[in-house]
């Protein structure tokens, strides 16, 4: 897949001397989604304020589309819808009024059918004669997305797009994203919620103080740096391991009913075979065992502590 | 030339003074038509002929420019600094649209609010006074250039004020006192002579004498010399405005 979007060695100083972005190298893939994680003030919306054109590079360079984003920033723009972060709106405008506008301000062509469509694939139909400052937060959120699609962009980006939004409204925006991707549009998108990244993206970068930490597909990065964990469950309790387990690490759980061994599926070894037999062998029976594999967000959290 | 941009930012600053109406174009014309009471009536009728027009007549173009620099300030001002306010300015930021077009929709919709305020209250007037129009070419000609240069000056001001108290600052304490002062209600001749070289100072003299002399061909200064004022105004607000976008000035990070 070729590049839609390729920052090279983007760094962004802020007049108070804050780097917020050091030396910043990242290529999204046209039509996937890309998440990009980060702790609070890792950079992200610097990043996307950059690519978007709001915020000026210090250093470094971006194309979208193949598009300079400030020799050709016509061209680069026009490409690119944009949800920011809080919800910023025109609180008297009708949600129609406002929509429309934005296309206009990409400088297309006048198409109530196309804005027909994006309202309602939002669910915002009815609605669409209200004033926004009558709408619920989700109704604005999707209203913000609704003004970033109204000039049919290629590339979407959704700085935080369900932050604040309840659980089933979030689902329903997640199947917005899905059907826009089908339809070929590149999405990326920061998030706090891990399991966004995890259920949407087709790959992760994690930002942390300025610099691109990681950059992988979601299911290399899950198999890579994911730990499993085996829980044995004891048909008897036992109040301690015998010595000749010592060396596996187990922990004894629930007052000596479970026993947890957490281990690494990068090793030609898990241990798992022998764990089983030296337990046969100290006469330790369990009836049930199950096994899980770590989450994003404990990835996430280890390598945002080990950066 | 991304000309449905402007149009779009163009239609969406007028629809916002067709929804305030009442505050848009009532209540300019409204407090214009009290001067005319108070100052064309009631003093007016106590004072002799100013250069042979009559006192009410004379004030005419005085009070439309009052009105047009005070609303093209307000209107251009309130229309930049409001999306700044709210935040809306991203959507104008990462649009595909040069900085000229943007000031072209913004300040072409708040000189076309000001001059159409200025015809409103100059057809006000007339149901208060006789008028005689010398010059219509020129009387317009010096409307609208009034009005794109004090939009351009509002434009500045919105982008500059940090808050609804800065954006009230510069016209109260700077643009008000400088059209009372810049002959709105008088002849610069009826100052004294060291006051008279104060009052050159101001360029809202040159403004007024020019729009003046549209009207009844009687001015304080020269009309050259009153346009040369003006476009060198609508210069120097062109050049601040061109250094605001290059270095991005309360703008962009």
């Amino acid at each position: 897949m070729s590049s839609i979007i390729s920052v090279a060695n983007l760094s962004k100083t802020y007049g108070s001397g804050f780097k917020a972005l050091k030396n910043v190298n990242l290529d999204i893939k046209r039509g996937e989604i890309f998440a990009l994680l980060g702790p609070n003030g890792a950079g992200k919306t610097t990043l996307i304020s950059i690519i978007c054109g709001i915020a000026n590079p210090s250093e470094g360079r971006v194309l979208v589309g193949g598009e300079d984003i400030q020799t050709s920033y016509r061209k680069a723009r026009s490409l690119i819808g944009l949800v920011p972060q809080e919800l910023h709106t025109d609180a008297f405008e009708s949600v129609w009024a406002t929509v429309s506008f934005s296309r206009g301000l990409f400088g297309k062509p006048k198409n109530p059918d196309h804005i027909e469509k994006v309202l309602k694939d939002l669910s915002l139909w009815d609605k669409k004669d209200s004033k926004i400052i009558t709408l619920s937060g989700g109704m604005k959120r999707r209203v913000m997305i609704a003004k970033a699609l109204s000039h049919e962009p290629q590339i979407l980006f959704l700085d935080e797009p369900t932050a604040g939004v309840d659980v089933e409204l979030r689902k329903g925006m997640w199947e917005v994203v899905r059907t826009l991707q089908q339809s070929g549009v590149t999405i990326i998108l920061t998030t706090h919620y891990i399991e966004e990244a995890e259920e949407m993206a087709d790959r992760i970068g994690v930002i942390n103080k300025g610099e691109i930490v990681l950059v992988e597909d979601k299911a290399t990065l899950m198999q890579k740096l994911g730990k499993k964990r085996l829980t044995l469950h004891l048909q008897n309790k036992i109040s301690s391991l015998p010595e000749s387990l010592a060396h596996y690490e187990l922990d004894l759980c629930d007052s000596g009913a479970t026993l947890v061994y957490d281990y690494d599926t990068k090793g030609d070894r898990t241990g798992i075979t022998s764990l089983l037999s030296d337990l046969r062998n100290a006469g330790i029976r369990f009836n049930d065992l199950d096994t899980t594999q770590s989450s994003l967000e404990d990835i996430f959290v280890d390598l945002v502590r080990t950066s | 030339m991304n000309h449905r941009a402007i149009r779009a930012i163009y239609l969406f600053e007028m629809a916002r003074t067709w929804r305030t109406l009442l505050q848009s174009i009532v209540s300019p014309v409204v407090s214009t038509s009290l001067y005319f009471v108070v100052f064309g009536a009631a003093i007016g009728s106590r004072i002799s002929q100013v250069e042979g027009v009559s006192y009410g007549t004379f004030i005419v173009p005085g009070l439309i420019m009052l009105s047009v620099l005070t609303q093209s300030i307000a209107n251009a001002s309130f229309g930049i600094y409001f999306p700044k306010f709210t935040g809306t300015i991203y959507e104008i930021l990462s649009a595909p649209i040069s900085y000229f077009e943007i000031v072209l929709g913004y300040v072409g919709a708040a000189a076309t609010k000001s001059i159409i305020l200025g015809l409103i209250i100059l057809a006000t007037a007339g149901l208060f006074v006789p008028l005689h129009i010398h010059h219509p070419v020129w009387m317009l000609a010096f409307l609208v250039l009034t009005a794109v240069t004090f939009s351009l000056f509002g434009f500045i001001i919105g982008i500059w004020a940090d808050g609804f108290e800065k954006l009230q600052m510069i016209p109260m304490l700077v643009v008000t006192p400088l059209t009372f002062l810049g002959g709105s209600f008088y002849s610069i001749d009826m100052l004294p002579p060291a006051w008279r070289t104060v009052a050159l100072l101001n360029p809202v003299v040159y403004l007024i004498s020019g729009f003046r002399w549209s009207f009844y061909e009687i001015a304080d200064v020269s009309v050259a010399v009153s346009i040369g004022m003006t476009i060198a105004f609508l210069v120097i607000c062109l050049v601040v405005i061109w250094w605001i976008f290059r270095t991005g000035y309360r703008l962009k990070n």
